[in-house]
């Protein structure tokens, strides 16, 4: 079975979920083989990890030279990396995160490997016929769904979080450490400084289970979505209006020109429901809303709303909950 | 300083996207736009002219919006000539339709390098994703294909002369970016409202010139670009079916937290 190449998304050498997410995909197509790049003395552990996944092999690219530098670099030594695979037989896919850096990477390897390349597939299945994976995209808002395969050079596909459930299953997880040559014109674009985001405590947007969500009906004041949010366990997010006035840093933005998210459960909170925002949720599996305006468009898309304050409605669903809880 | 603004034309995404027969995007016949999110990289190209003007010695800068796209698209530019840039070149082929992200970087790529046999160029600028496709991976196959550094993706944009600084909101983290034009940097909506054009501008914009280009023009063989060419292939799209509206309840003393709850508790939420 031909090698598919993962690239592990991680931070500091922490394994994040769409890895597995990826792995559990991986399976799918041929023999999943783990790219991890990043600091040598994490690969041990970066290893125990992703092999409960599947991964077969573990290719660890040491980044002292390269992490100060933007995207470029990575898509130099995944290039590397494929074409050493290839001098055996060339991979079935290379599965990519679907994220800012993940796609850069991916764009600029199908050009260095004259490959397709499909991104923010939702699923990725292997073909009836043997020709190569075939990708299902949610695109214009969550409103068509497309089925599309690559024809040409090793399939390269970004794939969203959630795009599958992790499965385990013991790979060999068998390490090889790959020495990779970084042109010079790949170092052009400088990190010149980095600062991680604070840990909130609560589930990471993009992969949560639920997501509660407050926008322009909350006037600022998020305290009883957040209080909402905890009682059920779930992330926070904002619409576009709630972060364009300040109330919450971009990184909580759900929408065409922030997070896409497609959990279980979306609760929209003092939210519209702008096309651009709808962008963002349309597909999560079940859609409920509290907002004051029953005219507002996103009751259109709910599976349960309310018709009501949000302020008033909030926090006496979360003492319910927690009295419920015991 | 010469800056080049990759510009698209989209269907309008308040209108009924859909596709044609041969599962392409339908750019015809659904009413279409300068993409929204292009609006910000106009208005970045704007604010670095006016501030190379008003800089020492006042350096000329040069705005050039680029677009390749069917005779609509050339919607896309006059957009731009009216926000303030100061020419328009339009890459029109019949033979570039249903070209992939391959083929389209390809595509302005060689328009980019014409471009700059003229006069240099020393910023490419995008937007951060088109409105249609949501792809963003142009701007770092421009980077790639024109050899030029990749600084992508900012919310924040500083400039000294050739020394650019920008800040790139990440999932896990904010890193300050930094390289020498001449380079690739594409902006978020974050960067700063766009402009909206002035009377004055609509009126000048008529009188900029806008260059159409063929592929000959810009030596890209046809049989490179195009549905036929293209490395992907669309096998079937389909419109998911519309969501049907649940229950809704009004919220009295109380009545719709309590059903919130017994609704989240029977879908086993809770």
């Amino acid at each position: 079975m031909s090698e598919v190449l993962v690239l592990v998304d991680h931070v500091d050498g922490k394994v994040r979920k769409p890895t597995y997410e990826l792995l559990t995909i991986a399976k799918r197509l041929g023999e999943p083989s783990a790219v991890f790049i990043g600091a040598a003395e994490a690969a041990d552990g970066v290893v125990e990890s992703v092999k409960k996944y599947g991964a077969e092999k573990v290719y660890v690219v040491d980044d002292a030279q390269i992490k100060g530098y933007l995207v470029a670099p990575k898509a130099e030594a995944l290039q590397q990396i494929a074409q050493k695979v290839s001098e055996k037989a060339d991979p079935a896919a290379i599965l990519i995160p679907s994220n800012a850096d993940g796609k850069e990477i991916a764009g600029r390897l199908a050009i260095k490997l004259g490959s397709g390349l499909i991104t923010d597939a939702v699923d990725v299945s292997a073909s009836a016929g043997g020709e190569g994976p075939v990708t299902t995209q949610s695109v214009f808002a969550g409103s068509y769904t497309v089925q599309a395969r690559i024809t040409n050079g090793t399939p390269i596909i970004t794939v969203k979080p959630n795009s599958a459930a992790p499965e385990e299953s013991e790979g060999a997880g068998a390490k090889e450490e790959f020495a990779v040559t970084i042109s010079d014109s790949a170092k052009k674009a400088k990190i010149v400084a980095s600062q991680p985001r604070a840990a909130s405590g609560r589930p990471e947007l993009t992969e949560a289970a639920i997501v509660v969500a407050g926008g322009r009906g909350t006037g600022g004041n998020f305290e009883e979505v957040e209080g909402f949010a905890d009682s059920i366990g779930a992330a926070v997010g904002a619409s576009r209006a709630a972060v364009d006035s300040g109330w919450k840093p971009h990184a909580f933005q759900i929408g065409q020109t922030g997070k896409v998210v497609s959990p279980q459960l979306y609760v929209a909170n003092g939210i519209s429901g702008a096309i651009q925002h709808r962008a963002g949720m349309q597909t999560s599996k079940t859609i409920v809303a509290v907002n004051k305006d029953e005219e507002a468009p996103i009751f259109e898309l709910v599976d349960f709303g309310v018709v009501g304050d949000l302020h008033t409605v909030l926090p006496a669903a979360t003492e319910e909950i927690t009295k419920r809880k015991g | 300083m010469n800056i080049v603004i990759c510009v698209k034309y989209v269907p309008d995404a308040t209108a009924d996207r859909h596709f044609e027969a041969d599962n392409t995007v339908d750019r015809v016949g659904v009413p279409g736009l300068l993409s929204e999110l292009d609006e910000y990289a106009v208005e970045q190209a704007l604010q670095l002219k006016e501030k190379n003007a008003a800089g020492e010695g006042g350096e000329e800068t040069t705005v050039t919006a680029l677009t390749v796209g069917p005779a609509e698209a050339a919607n896309a530019i006059k957009k731009a000539l009216q926000m303030g840039a100061d020419k328009g070149v339009h890459v029109v082929d019949d033979a570039i339709a249903g070209s992939d992200y391959l083929a389209t970087s390809q595509v302005l790529a060689a328009a980019i390098k014409k471009i700059g046999e003229e006069s240099p160029v020393d910023v490419v600028l995008c937007g951060m994703a088109s409105t249609d496709a949501t792809g963003s991976v142009i701007p770092a196959m421009l980077a790639e294909r024109l050899d030029l550094p990749q600084v992508t993706l900012g919310s924040v944009i500083e400039s000294q002369g050739k020394e650019f600084r920008i800040k790139r909101d990440g999932d896990t983290s904010t890193e300050v970016i930094g390289a020498t034009a001449p380079l690739v940097l594409s902006v978020t909506d974050q960067s700063g409202e766009a402009r909206y054009p002035s009377f004055k501008g609509i009126m000048a914009a008529k009188k900029k010139p806008l260059e159409t280009w063929s592929l000959s023009d810009i030596g890209v063989d046809a049989g490179e670009v195009g549905l036929d060419a293209a490395w992907t292939l669309v096998e079937d799209t389909e419109q998911r079916p519309p969501r049907t509206q649940g229950e809704i309840v009004t919220d009295e003393d109380g009545s719709g937290a309590k059903a919130l709850v017994e609704f989240l508790a029977s879908k086993k939420f809770i």
